[in-house]
């Protein structure tokens, strides 16, 4: 399985309520490699979304090109799932369905019945099979939405600020299983957050951006081990210069300053 | 005072049974049987019986605790028409009948009243049935297909407000038979809110919805009848309910085609004699056929949305 993606001089346009033109993305240029975790951070309306749905083929580029693994990224497709911000789950399907859904859809779910269970072991939903997405917390909806992306093994995982809406602690742990999962798994991970913690933690590449005109600041490579300390100065000095990138630099002494 | 709530509605009816033996009835209504003590009797004795079975089932228990300030006050709404019409005849005598006489037309007329039933219910039947069919599937392909929706949606505007009698004459000559004909226009009442919910209920669906089955490997079609029907479902009960009851509405106005039975047929026949005592209880009869379809209506949606209890109410 490889899963390597090339964006190359990416543009992305929209027209804004009063007709004029906005450009969401402005020469966006971006290789990821074949099993890489790439996060992508940057203030609120630079274009992060805009990117992955591009990657994900909900939209298309008005200039340059996607591709994934060289061919060309058309339309949405089970080799790149995608993880919404809230979970999405289809509110009439059980977990289990839920899970289910695009083996199903993908008429491959006779032979591959067992990694339904196994993915909801793995999220830690095993005995809420039968319960339905509003009988859930939301860090458990989230962990089922987990499952169901990951379950149809797509190459690439698309994640938009997939763990936003959670507290810190259930954060924390899907933080780990989403890191475990990778490693088991070796998939390309591409994800939106503005948690800067996160990304360092989980990331081999942080893309800082810029809104405005919306382009790439600066790829910061993360060269720590895993499992990486929080608190080991090294993570620290990562967190400074990332912070000073996206123009919060002042503020670093103070620990719990995020975006 | 959950016992109390129980034992209401024996109390109402027990006063109206009361009311009714007591009371002489005033001599400008005429002789009848006292039907109206028979139906109390009748469903003082049905109440009874849930009533003791509610001290075994905690279910029913609650059911009639709920519903016990409603049976009251329906029975003693009964007791005081009773006593507006054939106790002290302060209504006009001749629209407002005793409800002896009313529930004496049942009892005395039945062998029509059942005949006119059944006839009725092919009707809606047939009505509901290509009506609700029908009007879900042009509502899905107008939620789904742009171009359909272009041509259709301003068919379906001028359509939708022309009342049933306005089609009668179109109606007559175009199908080769009264009961095909009554039965389009039932149909056509209901395929109009049943379309308008069910496309309204597709184009509601959350986008991400459809983004994301995308992304599971989900193509068009499946999409449709995975995401686009089951998130509608909600919208397209609300749209039959209201298809169901504007059918109820153009029942009488069907039947006034050469119709040979039917509920609305002999309301509008009684109407046109001044039996109003027949009149009532024909609306009667409607009231009761109603409620009894809607009651298996939500009872099928009960079955088909489990999956909304908690997230919305209705
Ligand atoms: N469908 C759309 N129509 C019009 N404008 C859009 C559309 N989608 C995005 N935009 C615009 O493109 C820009 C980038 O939006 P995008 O959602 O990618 O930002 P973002 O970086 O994800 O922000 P956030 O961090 O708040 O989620 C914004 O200015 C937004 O207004
Ligand atoms: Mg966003």
């Amino acid at each position: 399985m490889v899963g390597e993606i090339i964006i190359d001089n990416a543009v992305k346009k929209f027209m804004s309520a009063d007709g004029d033109e906005v450009v969401a993305l402005n020469g966006i240029n971006l290789d990821i490699k074949p099993g890489e975790f790439v996060s992508l951070i940057g203030p609120s309306g630079c274009g992060k979304s805009t990117l992955l749905r591009l990657i994900a083929g909900l939209i298309f580029p008005d200039g340059g090109r996607l591709t994934l693994d060289g061919k060309e990224i058309k339309k949405p497709d089970c080799e790149r799932g995608f993880m919404f911000q809230n979970h999405t789950l289809f509110p009439w399907l059980n977990i289990y369905d839920n899970v289910a859904f695009g083996l199903r859809a993908r008429k491959i779910y006779k032979e591959k019945k067992h990694n339904v269970d196994e993915y909801i072991e793995l999220v830690g939903l095993k005995g809420f099979e039968r319960s339905y997405p509003h009988q859930l917390s939301g860090g458990m909806c989230q962990r089922a939405s987990l499952a169901r992306a990951l379950v149809g093994h797509p190459k690439v995982l698309l994640l938009d600020e997939p763990l936003g809406a959670l507290d810190a602690f259930t954060r924390m742990n899907i933080q780990d299983e989403i890191l475990r999962i990778r490693k088991e798994h070796n998939m390309t991970m591409i994800m939106v957050t503005h948690d800067v913690d996160e990304a360092i933690y989980l990331s081999d590449r942080v893309v800082v951006m810029s809104a405005r005109p919306a382009k790439i600041e600066k790829v910061v490579s993360i060269e720590l081990a895993h499992p990486r300390a929080r608190s080991n100065p090294e993570f620290l000095k990562y967190r400074g210069e990332i912070l000073k990138l996206l123009n919060y630099g002042g503020k670093i002494t103070e620990l719990e300053y995020y975006l | 005072m959950n016992l109390f709530k129980k034992i209401i509605p024996i109390l109402s009816a027990v006063l109206a049974i009361a009311v009714q033996i007591l009371v002489p009835r005033s001599s400008l209504h005429p002789q009848s049987k006292p039907y109206f003590t028979y139906v109390l009797i009748g469903i003082l004795s049905v109440y009874l019986i849930f009533f003791i079975a509610s001290f075994r089932s905690k279910k029913l228990n609650e059911k009639l605790v709920y519903r016990g300030y409603f049976i009251g006050g329906v029975i003693l709404f009964f007791n005081i028409l009773n006593l507006l019409t054939a106790k002290l005849a302060l209504l006009p005598i001749l629209y407002f009948p005793s409800l002896d006489r009313v529930f004496g037309v049942m009892a005395e007329e039945y062998d029509v009243l059942i005949k006119c039933i059944l006839y009725s219910l092919r009707l809606l039947g047939l009505g509901i049935f290509f009506g609700a069919l029908i009007g879900i599937i042009t509502g899905i392909c107008l939620g789904f297909s742009k171009s359909f929706s272009y041509w259709i949606s301003p068919v379906i505007r001028i359509l939708g407000p022309i009342p049933s009698t306005a089609w009668i004459p179109l109606v007559l000559i175009s199908f080769p038979s009264a009961v095909s004909a009554s039965a389009f226009l039932v149909g056509l009442a209901v395929w109009f809110p049943t379309t308008l919910m069910t496309s309204s209920g597709i184009s509601n669906i959350q986008n991400s919805y459809f983004e994301i089955s995308g992304t599971l490997g989900a193509g068009h079609l499946y999409q449709v009848f995975k995401v686009g029907i089951p998130a509608a479902m909600p919208n397209m009960f609300l749209g039959l309910f209201n298809g169901i009851c504007s059918s109820f509405i153009t029942l009488v106005t069907a039947e006034m085609i050469g119709a040979k039975y039917g509920i609305g047929w002999y309301i509008n026949w009684q109407k046109e004699m001044l039996s109003y005592a027949n009149v009532y209880a024909g609306l009667i009869i409607i009231a009761v056929l109603f409620s009894v379809l809607i009651t298996l209506l939500f009872r099928v949606r009960d079955r088909f949305l489990n999956w909304q209890k908690g997230v919305i109410k209705w």
